[in-house]
């Protein structure tokens, strides 16, 4: 009964994650990719919780779901001097579309081939309770060069999207 | 029963409809939206490797928050300068983006 609950709530996550990530894809209207895109990224965050990782859950919903999302949703409004209806075509020659979807179903069934029929070594225990302890204690031992690196990529980000968006002249 | 296979070929199929977004769209905020897709569909495979096969440890989850940690700034990077070239060019479609062609 148990089992049966989590494959349902499975199979309703990867439906609401596929089918938003399609709608990505496929609108035409670039707000409406915006809006599904965010949808898609919740989607994902539920997916963390659910494979028992709740402190990626919930940076998920708050980088993606928040910061993401809102830096996009912003930048689609900046940017959009036309109407609504046909922001975001395809591309305008069938060959490049046909060629795009024989690459991606190429790479989709590759990998589902070569999951299908690799073999693993999988170990049957709960994940420990503390997860985010252990994550913490990573970040702060094994891991401290890396944790600091992103801290500094990260203040580069920021002031390289900011001289970038406004120009030099007008920082300086 | 649930194993790992589901969420392989969930982050497989997610992967998949990324690079067709990044591969057919002209508009390029439509493409960065696509790259973040595929970037998210990294994550779920590194954290459910994590869960199935080392429970006990949490390398794919502190993987995960690093490619986290890169894909915002390689967003924000990405808007900043789709925002200057939007400036330049009043639009952004990927096909008037040839300033550094020759």
């Amino acid at each position: 009964m148990n089992a049966l609950i989590e494959s349902l709530v499975f199979y309703g996550i990867a439906a609401l994650i596929l089918g938003s990530a399609l709608g990505v894809v496929c609108s035409r209207n670039i707000m409406h990719s915006a809006l599904f895109l965010v949808l898609c990224f919740l989607g994902i965050a539920a997916c963390f919780l659910e494979l028992q990782a709740g402190f990626l859950g919930m940076m998920q919903i708050l980088i993606y779901g928040g910061a993401v999302s809102v830096l996009i949703i912003f930048a689609v409004m900046l940017v959009m001097n036309e109407r609504s209806e046909n922001t975001n075509p395809d591309h305008g020659e069938v060959s490049v579309k046909i060629l795009a979807l024989l690459v991606s179903g190429g790479i989709f069934s590759m990998l589902a081939l070569a999951i299908r029929y690799s073999s693993y070594g999988i170990v049957n225990s709960s994940a420990p309770s503390d997860g985010m302890g252990v994550l913490a204690s990573m970040m702060m031992g094994n891991y401290v060069i890396a944790f600091e690196l992103a801290a500094v990529l990260l203040l580069i980000a920021v002031v390289g999207a900011i001289i970038i968006s406004k120009g030099e002249d007008e920082v300086c | 029963m649930l194993s790992l296979n589901h969420y392989l070929i969930m982050a497989a199929g997610l992967f998949a409809i990324g690079l067709y977004g990044v591969l057919a769209k002209r508009n390029a905020l439509a493409v960065l939206m696509s790259v973040e897709l595929m970037l998210n569909s990294v994550n779920i495979n590194l954290v459910a490797i994590n869960r199935y096969l080392h429970p006990g440890e949490g390398t794919g989850q502190l993987f995960a928050v690093f490619v986290m940690v890169v894909a915002a700034a390689e967003i924000s990077v990405g808007l900043a300068l789709i925002i200057g070239i939007h400036r330049l060019r009043s639009s952004v479609n990927l096909d008037d983006f040839n300033l550094m062609k020759w």
